[in-house]
């Protein structure tokens, strides 16, 4: 999608621009600790918001509307509640809180690596067509990259300006993404 | 306000202790950031077989430096020459080597970077004041999964004898993502 216009760098930017930022991503961490939700969980109940909420919010409204939502659907915190601004039913059991110690162990990233569970399809080298998905739940393949051929590099590959731009690419350009086996087939 | 709301009932529920959500938001101000990263192309402008190790693999090269102790799954190190110039983006939403750089800018979460980058990389560049020659080819890493990338920024001429910690002050975040270049001697004092 395009026509959002220029990029604008901000000098001296602040690490949060608002405290209710900070606290909305302090309260994701927080949630997360909990074991509450996952990442792509979290990706997915963003990506859900309606398309003109999603373009017009903000990056941590967006999370706050995603927290929202989950917190809704998993039963932990209503619409009632929040339009009460208190707890109206007690919490249920969750399995562990952040404590003020543990805070600076959640900054870092957990990790989401899982083991292969056989031999790869692909080898550095293979030209590979990506797959034509359009799939209603969450995905890490970018829509421009859908349907294109591109070169296994490694763990990733790479595509062509011109094979997802087409002619008007610039000309040198290569861009590389990173595709789960399933999302591919030889080309 | 809505957060309120939100941090005031799941803290009377027993899911979030608001001290902790305090001690979060401290670490993430004054524990992390881009003078991570900046120490990391320091070492590798100094040391060349730490510069080997970084761009073979950058999550045992980091871990290495002892600066931080911990890197969610990869990190890897691309290095930009006359001849190549690497950007990186999350077309998805926001994906950012966190561990060397902190959070990201609100530029690099906006609409206009995560669809620009990948399409109009020079473009994007304008944008920042930032013009490559004609014949320098680019690289757009869209961080799509796990991996993270940071960007090697080419080392600036004149700087022979400089200590560490001074070539860091060369080392700017953008330069690190691919958006400009490392300061000259000249612009530091």
């Amino acid at each position: 999608m395009h026509g959002f216009g220029k990029v604008e760098p901000e000098q001296d930017e602040p690490v949060f621009h608002e405290d209710w930022e900070a606290r909305t991503q302090a309260l994701y961490r927080a949630m997360s600790y909990a074991g509450v939700w996952c990442i792509d969980a979290a990706r997915f109940a963003r990506e859900q918001l309606p398309p003109a909420v999603y373009l017009s919010s903000s990056y941590y409204k967006k999370w706050e509307l995603g927290m929202e939502k989950q917190l809704a659907e998993l039963g932990l915190a209503g619409p009632d509640e929040l339009a009460a601004g208190h707890a109206l039913r007690p919490g249920k059991p969750l399995k562990r809180k952040l404590s003020a110690p543990g805070a600076p162990n959640v900054i870092t990233r957990g990790s989401f690596a899982r083991p292969a569970q056989k031999p790869a399809k692909f080898k550095p080298g293979d030209r590979v067509r990506t797959k034509n998905i359009h799939p209603k739940t969450h995905t890490r393949l970018p829509r421009y990259a859908r349907d294109k051929v591109g070169l296994v590099e490694a763990l990733r590959g790479w595509f062509d300006g011109r094979e997802l731009w087409g002619e008007s690419a610039e000309p040198s350009l290569k861009v590389s993404i990173e595709a789960f086996e399933p999302y591919l087939e030889p080309a | 306000m809505r957060v309120r709301a939100l941090e005031t009932v799941l803290t009377e529920k027993g899911y979030v202790d608001p001290a902790a959500l305090d001690a979060v938001i401290e670490a993430f101000e004054t524990k992390v950031g881009p003078h991570i990263g900046a120490r990391v192309v320091a070492r590798a402008w100094s040391d060349p077989s730490f510069k080997r190790t970084l761009l073979d693999d950058a999550t045992k090269a980091v871990l290495a430096l002892g600066v931080i102790n911990r890197i969610g799954d990869h990190l890897i190190a691309v290095e930009n020459t006359p001849k190549l110039h690497n950007m990186i983006v999350c077309t998805l939403c926001s994906c950012y080597p966190w561990e060397v750089l902190g959070l990201p800018p609100v530029w690099y979460k906006s609409a206009p970077y995560r669809s620009r980058a990948v399409n109009d990389p020079r473009g994007v560049l304008a944008d920042f004041g930032v013009t490559l020659p004609a014949d320098t080819a680019i690289r757009v890493w869209d961080s799509t999964a796990e991996t993270r990338f940071i960007v090697l920024p080419m080392r600036p001429e004149d700087i022979e004898g400089w200590s560490e910690e001074k070539l860091a002050s060369l080392v700017t975040r953008d330069s690190m993502i691919g958006t400009g270049f490392a300061k000259q001697p000249g612009e530091v004092a």
